[in-house]
């Protein structure tokens, strides 16, 4: 039969053809972006602006001060003179203090404390991700089944900003007086409550690779008199690890790249101590704090453009992983060759 | 997949945003003028935390006596509120410092205008401690000594024998930076600081610690205890209330600032007027801050 042009199909080919091609070049340009704000910090310092004489400034409302409130106002002028405007040499320091005489913008600490959170979350989100994963896929009636993964699945489409005020109103006074701890907020409040956010990513990407062990496997496992048990561990969980460990990556960046949650839940002091009971500040918390403060072309606003390309590059590197895994070595095993 | 997201979208909000709201400000704007004969005014107020309630407060009684004025009222910090300013996208700036030089060099490259100041009102910076913590008085160099690390044991200052768990605000804060430079004498504090996203936060954060010490408006310190400051070890020990805020006597005093570009003259200058008249100052008063007068 031959072909018919239609114009309304041919119209809508093209249009999912733009779409498509619209988020890759969305994500190419925003990448741009974010690399482009960064570059200021690796070229030649900008000579700081020669202060100009600016002269007084303009006041309203005619308020005679008393000599106490002239005092008060001296204070409050005198203090507001230290300049701000260095250069970030100190990228590798331990101190966090950008808002300073001498800003410091060590970026130690924000990756100590972001490293941490993330370690915490997925300790604490893997084991129970992947259990959960074979349950469904291996265990559960088909009842269980289809009422456990959608319902997980809701948990990856909860508001962070939701678990972040349970994880500070609620969590952090439970952790405290469980563990008798000192500081409230803490790296470990912030994993608990940032696990909650992970938990699902790992168990929705573990069950899709679980399930997609073939039936051939299990069958012979079971066919030559193992049990349900051993055919679980020791068959399907192995041919499934590349899937696994995939998801577990993709966890780590859901986990690295998680804003909200941290910046409620972990305190926010820029400490390098590995303690896991101390508050921590982690990087994306940083700009999710500080961006909206910091002035246009500023030091500290291309300090936090580097951190924002570090996330960046770190979530890119992991999901790239993770695709390499699932794609390739997944696949491979699984076709015959 | 959901990794990178959230970082895109933190990066990618901020400037879209304002330029989002600049324009519908101003398709409000065309719309009302457009449609009606009597122009309905927009006046967009932006910057300190500390004096939002305070600037909705105002806002609200304002409008509803001048119906056809419309006060747009949103936080942010001080750094926030000049940010926008400079920017271009907000008519008037809280602070709760006064703007930095570096800040009206920016003003008056853009503007060339240094902008202008008004002081609203006054506040005192409370120092707060959970309701079961006796300390009773602390002097500014202690105060300093502890956010600065130096002190770590409320035993050193008179207190109990437990360590001093310090919460600060976010450096967005007008009242971080105020309080930094004025009590702490520009040192850093402590790297152990827990930075709280508002003093809401901060508030709710110590009154579940009972070692915990934080700082912020007088205006909001309910179910938390203040402590009462020296300004050195012989002077007298005051509470941030209102005789010892208005002269000026308490050790940790402020003004609080209003900023626009230039000389304000219509809906603007009534409005302005009306925050400096009686009516306006007694608003300050019941929010919980200091008037000027």
């Amino acid at each position: 039969m031959k072909k018919r042009f239609r114009l309304s199909e041919f119209l809508a080919e093209k249009l999912i053809t733009a779409t498509a091609f619209m988020s890759f070049t969305f994500i190419v340009l925003i990448f741009i972006f974010v690399f482009r704000e960064t570059l200021p910090i690796f070229s030649a310092p900008d000579e700081i602006a020669a202060t100009e004489e600016l002269g007084e400034q303009e006041t309203y409302g005619n308020i005679v001060l008393t000599d106490a409130e002239r005092a008060v106002e001296e204070k409050q002028n005198k203090s507001i003179a230290a300049e701000e405007g260095v250069t970030a040499k100190n990228l590798a320091g331990d101190r966090w203090q950008p808002i300073s005489g001498k800003p410091k913008y060590g970026l130690l600490p924000l990756i100590i404390g972001s490293l941490k959170v993330s370690l915490i979350a997925v300790l604490l989100a893997a084991p129970i991700g992947i259990l959960a994963a074979l349950f469904t896929a291996a265990f559960a009636p088909k009842w269980a089944k289809e009422a456990l993964k959608p319902m997980i699945e809701i948990l990856a489409g909860f508001p962070s900003v939701v678990i972040g005020f349970f994880a500070l109103v609620v969590l952090a006074t439970f952790i405290q007086d469980f563990f008798g701890l000192e500081y409230r907020l803490n790296a470990f409040v912030g994993g608990v409550a940032l696990s909650l956010a992970v938990i699902p990513i790992i168990f929705t990407i573990s069950e899709d690779a679980i399930s997609a062990v073939p039936k051939s496997l299990t069958e012979a496992s079971l066919a030559l008199g193992a049990t349900k048990w051993q055919t679980a561990l020791k068959v399907v969980l192995p041919a499934a690890t590349p899937g696994i460990f995939a998801s577990v990556i993709l966890g780590v960046g859901r986990a690295f790249g998680e804003t909200m949650i941290v910046l409620m839940a972990t305190g926010n002091a820029a400490l390098t101590s590995a303690d896991p009971f101390e508050p921590v500040r982690t990087m994306s918390a940083t700009i999710g704090a500080e961006m909206a403060e910091v002035v246009f072309g500023e030091t500290h606003y291309n300090v936090l453009f580097l951190i924002g390309s570090i996330l960046f590059l770190f979530t890119f590197t992991l999901n790239a992983i993770a695709e390499i895994f699932v794609r390739q070595r997944l696949m491979k095993k699984f076709s015959g060759n | 997949m959901y990794s990178g997201l959230s970082l895109r979208l933190v990066l990618l909000t901020y400037p879209k945003g304002e330029i989002k709201v600049k324009k519908i400000v101003a398709t409000v704007l065309l719309f009302t003028f457009s449609s009606s004969m009597f122009a309905a005014d927009v006046i967009t107020v932006k910057g300190s935390d500390t004096m939002v309630i305070l600037a909705q407060r105002w806002a609200e009684m304002y409008m509803k006596m001048n119906p056809n004025v419309t006060i747009q009222v949103t936080g942010g910090g001080s750094g926030t509120g000049i940010s926008a300013l400079i920017n271009g996208t907000t008519d008037i700036c809280n602070a709760s410092r006064p703007m930095k030089p570096t800040e009206k060099q920016k003003l008056k490259h853009r503007f060339s205008s240094l902008g202008v100041e008004i002081k609203t009102a006054k506040d005192g910076i409370a120092i707060y401690v959970n309701e079961k913590n006796p300390l009773k008085e602390l002097t500014v160099q202690q105060i300093k000594d502890i956010y600065t690390g130096k002190i770590t044991n409320w035993k050193e200052v008179g207190g109990i024998d437990s360590r001093i768990i310090l919460y600060s605000r976010e450096n967005n804060s007008g009242t971080y930076v105020y309080f930094k430079e004025n009590v702490l004498d520009d040192e850093d504090y402590s790297p152990s600081c827990q930075n709280m996203p508002g003093t809401a936060a901060l508030v709710n954060a110590i009154s579940k610690d009972p070692n915990g010490v934080g700082y912020g408006g007088a205006a909001y310190a309910k179910g938390i205890r203040e402590v009462a400051i020296k300004a050195d070890a012989n002077s007298p020990a005051l509470l941030p209330i209102a005789e010892n805020v208005k002269s000026g006597q308490y050790p940790i005093t402020r003004f609080l600032f209003m900023y626009v570009k230039s000389k304000p003259s219509g809906a603007m200058k009534e409005y302005i007027d009306w925050i400096l008249s009686e009516e306006g100052q007694n608003i300050v008063t019941k929010v919980g801050y200091f008037p000027l007068r």
